[in-house]
């Protein structure tokens, strides 16, 4: 912000000579840091097969169409699985991240020096890894299969669900809390009565939240062998058999679209 | 029946929120604590029932000191205490059945009231008390669908069944209006009565104060500055609470209000 006399009228820019002249710089230096990017991935694309792309999309395209209708018969078993992956990891999720979060909440925590970092801990260290990388640890330990993938999304989601669990606890309406204690509640009592009741619909929204995020992540878990749909799908990549690799996209695309409808009708519901 | 002697509290910040409080409310006593805001009549009441730790001092219940009890011993205590909020402090997504029951909360187990399987004779007081304040076709509404004046009166349900001795009574009206704030001051006050409660009334509306109780306590700055009947608080008395302010309006304004309620 810059005001100079001109002529004994004040006037007034946004910025002054030398703020300006930095602004500029900035941007030129963005500019070519950007070009400079750009030349470097253009050199090591192989830009023949850029050029083929829209050909062999369109060939792949016309191979898939129309999709092998008679191979659902073998996927009703893995959509299944996945189905349940989903749900069961989302419960199982929830079992843990709820004293989770009542360990990490400020207000609710039995020791903000010892007891909190460490469920702060769990939240960020769940949370950090993706459920495919845990799936790959899991079937290494687990073998592989559904159990694995059941393991790789609840871990994966304690954190999700544990921070944002934790999140409402810290934001209820202490007065609540305050007034059930004053009727000398004991101290679960108070959780029961003062707490529980206000991070309800907190909890609910969560929960379909995740099992929504759930279901897509189980789709792509049978990649690494962790069981569901993701199986089907890596076989059928493996083998071009494209037909069958559409038809599988269809189906997890309604799978989620149905999920989405679900969760929206519960979330609706609730509030 | 209730007795503070030199309670103190000083805060972690160092704000000294009460300074050596000498108080003794009798058995069927209304009192009205009246004091500008941050003169620690919220801290008082809390240091009461201990929802505020008091720093030194003792607070005497009958024959039990509360000042020196354990979780355990606290928990008894606070039975015979109940305790009136400013915002309601009802929760508000449980019924209007289920906040009165939460005033039994101390004396029936955790599963008891997690199942929420009160003993009959609860829920009998409950919608004894919810007949006498006028609310007993609401007790299977949810306490967020009521109007303020119907959620204090579950909140003096809540505090009633409690069968408490003691009534700690935090701004009951200052999110009421005016009529609400009287009819809600008149229950309180004739409550007391019935049960030969002693009761504290932290309260900003000096009118209303005077209206209906039999003795005012002024607190500044965590010490007390006036303790009297309503009759004595003159224009002298409100500025040595409140400071400096044309109060002969204030005065003025009780005994026409009290005409225009007799009428």
């Amino acid at each position: 912000m810059a005001i100079t006399t001109i002529d004994g009228q004040k006037v007034w820019q946004r910025r002054d000579r030398n703020t300006q002249l930095r602004s500029w710089a900035l941007w030129l230096v963005g500019t070519a840091i950007f070009m400079w990017c750009w030349q470097q991935i253009s050199a090591v694309t192989t830009w023949p097969f850029f050029w083929d792309a829209p050909r062999i999309a369109a060939d792949i395209g016309g191979r898939a169409m129309p999709p092998r209708w008679s191979y659902m018969d073998k996927l009703w078993a893995p959509l299944w699985d996945t189905l349940n992956i989903a749900t069961l990891g989302t419960v199982m999720a929830l079992m843990m991240a709820v004293p989770v979060a009542f360990m990490a909440a400020r207000n609710t925590t039995p020791s903000a020096l010892f007891v909190r970092p460490i469920a702060l801990l769990i939240i960020v260290s769940t949370r950090s890894i993706n459920s495919l990388i845990w799936a790959l640890l899991l079937v290494k330990i687990l073998g592989p299969g559904v159990f694995a993938g059941l393991v790789a999304i609840s871990i994966r989601s304690i954190g999700f669900c544990a921070k944002l669990l934790y999140e409402a606890i810290e934001e209820i309406d202490e007065s609540q809390v305050e007034a059930i204690t004053a009727t000398g509640a004991s101290r679960w009592q108070v959780m029961a009565y003062g707490i529980v009741p206000q991070i309800m619909p907190a909890f609910a929204g969560i929960a379909v939240f995740r099992w929504d995020i759930n279901l897509r992540e189980s789709t792509v878990l049978g990649l690494v062998g962790a069981g569901g749909i993701g199986l089907q799908l890596q076989g059928s990549l493996n083998t071009l058999a494209w037909p069958q690799v559409s038809l599988i996209l269809l189906v997890i695309l309604l799978a989620v679209v149905v999920s989405e409808w679900v969760s929206a009708k519960v979330r609706g519901a609730i509030i | 029946m209730l007795r503070l002697e030199k309670l103190t509290k000083v805060y972690k910040t160092g704000d000294k929120a009460l300074n050596a409080v000498d108080l003794e409310v009798p058995k069927g006593q209304v009192l009205a604590l009246i004091g500008p805001s941050g003169a620690g009549k919220s801290t008082l009441i809390r240091c009461i029932n201990r929802l505020v730790e008091p720093t030194s001092g003792t607070v005497r219940l009958g024959d039990v000191e509360l000042t020196g009890l354990g979780l355990g011993g606290l928990r008894r205590e606070r039975r015979r205490m109940g305790m009136i909020f400013q915002e309601y402090a009802l929760v508000e997504r449980l019924t209007v059945m289920e906040n009165v029951l939460s005033g039994r909360l101390g004396y029936v187990g955790f599963w008891r009231s997690f199942l929420r399987k009160f003993p009959q004779s609860d829920v009998d007081e409950a919608f004894r008390l919810l007949d006498r304040v006028g609310l007993v076709d609401m007790a299977d509404k949810r306490a967020d669908e009521l109007s303020g004046g119907q959620r204090q009166r579950v909140g003096i349900c809540r505090a009633l069944i409690q069968n408490p001795s003691v009534l700690l009574v935090d701004e009951p009206t200052a999110s009421l209006d005016p009529k609400t704030s009287r009819q809600i001051m008149r229950l309180i006050v004739e409550l007391c009565e019935e049960r030969k409660l002693a009761a504290i009334v932290n309260i900003h509306d000096v009118a209303l104060a005077q209206m209906f109780v039999s003795r005012i306590v002024g607190l500044k700055l965590g010490t007390m500055v006036f303790d009297g009947a309503p009759s004595d608080l003159t224009e002298e008395v409100l500025t040595r609470i409140y400071g400096d302010e044309d109060w002969s309006e204030t005065i003025q304004k009780v005994d026409e209000d009290e005409e225009v309620d007799v009428a």
